[in-house]
């Protein structure tokens, strides 16, 4: 955790005090979540009231998603469509596919091209043809795995002029690349604590104003009804310290990690051989902190394997909750082969990061990929 | 050593990996995601598999301090030990699918990544003894404690394998040692119950499983004279030695109880008669492996024919390097169907292994006296 969130954590454990209540200590409590509420939206370019705590992305997509589909369908039974990229987090695709079988909802994926970036000439067509019956938008403001930073200001543009509302999930790109609610038109935003060095179970979704949920978790109407359950001022604290700093270091941040991202992609490509960049290649077009390589003939565990046992900590895709890496949903909608995209690894950076990291993973990738591919895909395929 | 220890949520894995790291092996825990759609919850006595195994093996390794990978081979698992099983009931034989999994996931895909990874072997918690033999040889021998002893399943895996393999609890007493060892370790998987039902099959249910899998196939149950006597839903979901469940609406003229006698799938024919010619005079075992020579014919040993039966004295009829036929007249064989594992012992030292293809009666032998039976159950 940034050491500026671990204190304003600390400091504010030490006090106790229910912020929906309404004596001394209560108030207290509250001052502490609503000036949190206040530094977060500064730093977003939200209102205060525009803020609606979560615990985590997760819940935040979960609320977006399924609270948006149901507020609409609820003014039109038949606004039925949730279109949603092919790329989504499965906290966006998982209510998406949840609202399809269990709601009645239609689900419409919009694919992406070979870079993983989101298709606006599909979304057109599918606003064309159906506005009418489409409840919501749902595409990430960068992708979490490859990195493709997303057409929003056109995907924004098109729905708004078919009065469609749009969420995205700004996760990975909060202290990135600049994320502002007021400038970039997206009706709903889904922020992260632990993303930024802050505390884990926090997140929020910004709501713009005038923009009706239907709440996904009822109880004591907390957060103007839309999102019941007792905030925790401590963690709300630190969570707002933490995406106030990452802000306001973020083009610094931006450029440190992107030249260490840069080396390593430049060095990799140049000394193993089978390996790909995944995601555009153009570094303005992705994540500064992402690098996504696949190795042909691979399978991305025992590379993971291999590495970690070399002090190289990397992941492969998005793991499941067995822990079972699982060819990834992003790289099969972007074109890649199954067998191609089981040798695909994610690097990483963050503020810890160091050349010497790169030099590392850049010295221990040669030998771990002959290695792997000697040990070959767990399939009989070409066996 | 580097040694990678397979790791499945249950107790005898975990004992295992402690095992070895107190040999002073370099251990690494690695759990075998099996399942494409795991289940959340372990059920009934299926001991792996699920998400929750898998957080047991993970929450193991944590208290070993070892490193903990999830490997993903469900293709592999279903291309050989699932379709394996599948096709061989669709044959008419009974399948063995944890000797499938020892043969091509555990001690081959598995040792096979392990080896190429940089690792020395691979252990598991497997109740059997490893013993280096005179000749330097490593020899393959029950476990201390017989009634725990996997040497049955394990033996198909043949001597090359063997001496990748690592069974750190062949030498303990009983499972009940186990269990207090696991105490002792703080190990929480220490109560956790026993697995014997077929890992993916979800609900215990085989017959269901493979009506699903293979559809309703009625056809007729004869008697030995070929005398229509019931109907059934699918000769695959018979084995040869059965009793229960045959659901005949009249009893055998005579009274006596009737088994199934042979499966017959493609004329989706189940036939059923008396004990008596379920009798095994002589067993034929195709795809054989030997842990050293091919033992000379007229040579004498104990075979063991299914995982949870005793050995019976046998004597070579025929031997090579790929199939054996044993003579176990007299021996109180009954019921072996075609497709389990035939195991050879000389005491507690595995001989060889292979997997039954044809059966002969002592009628059989005689000649042609009963030519309406079965005759060569294959």
């Amino acid at each position: 955790m940034r050491p500026a969130a671990l204190s304003a954590l600390t400091a504010a454990l030490a006090h106790t005090g229910n912020p929906s209540s309404l004596h001394t200590a209560g108030r207290a409590a509250r001052r502490t979540v609503e000036e949190a509420r206040e530094r977060l939206a500064a730093a977003v370019g939200a209102r205060p009231s525009e803020v609606v705590w979560t615990a985590g992305g997760t819940e935040a997509d979960n609320l977006a998603v399924k609270g948006l589909f149901w507020a609409r369908r609820t003014h039109d039974t038949a606004r039925r469509r949730v279109v949603v990229s092919a790329v989504e987090h499965h906290a966006v695709l998982d209510p998406a596919f949840w609202l399809a079988e269990h709601a009645g909802a239609e689900l419409v994926l919009l694919p992406v091209d070979g870079d993983g970036v989101v298709e606006v000439d599909a979304l057109r067509e599918e606003l064309e043809a159906h506005a009418d019956t489409v409840a919501l938008v749902s595409v990430m403001w960068a992708n979490n795995e490859v990195g493709a930073l997303q057409p929003l200001d056109d995907v924004v543009a098109l729905a708004h002029r078919h009065g469609v509302p749009v969420h995205a999930d700004a996760v990975q790109a909060v202290g990135q690349v600049p994320v502002d609610l007021g400038a970039c038109g997206v009706d709903a935003v889904t922020l992260s604590g632990h993303k930024v060095g802050g505390p884990g179970s926090t997140g929020a979704l910004l709501v713009r104003r005038g923009l009706e949920l239907t709440p996904v978790l009822h109880g004591g109407g907390q957060e103007r009804g839309v999102r019941s359950g007792t905030l925790d001022p401590a963690l709300l604290a630190a969570f707002a310290v933490a995406v106030e700093d990452a802000v306001a270091e973020r083009d610094a941040h931006a450029a440190r990690v992107g030249a260490l991202r840069d080396d390593l992609v430049r060095r990799v490509l140049a000394t193993v051989p089978g390996a790909t960049l995944r995601g555009p290649a153009d570094a303005a077009r992705r994540l500064p902190a992402n690098a996504h390589l696949t190795f042909a003939g691979c399978e991305g565990d025992s590379l993971l394997y291999l590495l970690d046992a070399a002090g190289v900590e990397v992941s492969t895709g998005s793991a499941c909750q067995a822990g079972v890496p699982r060819p990834s949903h992003v790289l099969l909608a972007m074109g890649v082969g199954e067998d191609d995209a089981r040798g695909a690894l994610r690097f990483s950076f963050g503020a810890g990061s160091s050349a010497a990291d790169v030099d590392a993973a850049v010295a221990a990738l040669p030998g771990a990929v002959e290695r792997a591919r000697a040990a070959g895909l767990s399939t009989l395929v070409g066996v | 050593m580097r040694v990678l220890a397979a790791m499945s949520g249950g107790v005898d894995s975990a004992v295992a990996a402690a095992r070895a790291v107190d040999a002073g092996h370099d251990v690494v825990g690695v759990h075998m995601a099996l399942s494409r759609t795991p289940a959340q919850e372990r059920t009934g006595s299926r001991g792996c598999c699920s998400i929750e195994d898998a957080s047991d093996a993970r929450r193991a390794a944590d208290v070993l301090g070892i490193p903990y990978y999830v490997w993903d081979m469900s293709e592999r698992f279903e291309q050989t030990v699932v379709a394996d099983f599948l096709a061989e009931y669709a044959a008419g034989r009974t399948p063995n699918p944890c000797v499938r999994c020892n043969e091509h996931v555990k001690f081959a895909a598995l040792l096979d990544k392990a080896l190429a990874l940089g690792f020395d072997a691979v252990c598991t918690g497997h109740y059997a003894r490893v013993v280096d033999g005179p000749d330097g040889a490593r020899e393959l021998h029950r476990a201390a404690d017989p009634a725990k002893d996997q040497s049955y399943v394990l033996a198909v895996m043949g001597p090359q394998r063997l001496a990748r393999a690592v069974f750190p609890l062949g030498d303990v007493g009983s499972k009940a040692q186990v269990r207090a060892e696991a105490v002792a370790r703080g190990l929480s998987v220490a109560a956790k119950p026993d697995s014997y039902d077929i890992c993916f099959v979800a609900d215990g249910d085989t017959q269901g499983f493979l009506r699903r899998a293979l559809g309703e196939q009625p056809g007729d149950v004869v008697d030995e004279a070929g005398e229509v006597v019931g109907t059934h839903d699918g000769a695959y979901a018979y084995t040869v030695g059965q009793r229960r469940g045959l659901a005949l609406g009249r009893p055998a003229p005579d009274g006596r109880p009737r088994y199934v006698l042979a499966v017959e799938p493609v004329q989706r024919r189940v036939v059923v008669g008396p004990a008596e010619a379920l009798d095994v005079a002589q067993v034929r075992g195709d795809a054989a492996v030997w842990f050293g020579d091919v033992p000379p014919v007229g040579s004498t040993c104990a075979v063991q024919v299914r995982a949870h039966g005793a050995d019976v004295p046998a004597r070579v009829v025929a031997a090579d390097a790929g199939a054996v036929t044993l003579d176990v007249a007299g021996a109180g064989l009954r019921g072996v169907a075609a497709g389990q594992s035939l195991v050879l012992y000389d005491g507690t030292r595995v001989v060889g292994q292979a997997t039954v293809s044809t059966t002969r009666t002592a009628r059989d032998l005689v000649g042609a006296e009963h030519p309406a039976a079965a005759g060569t159950h294959a």
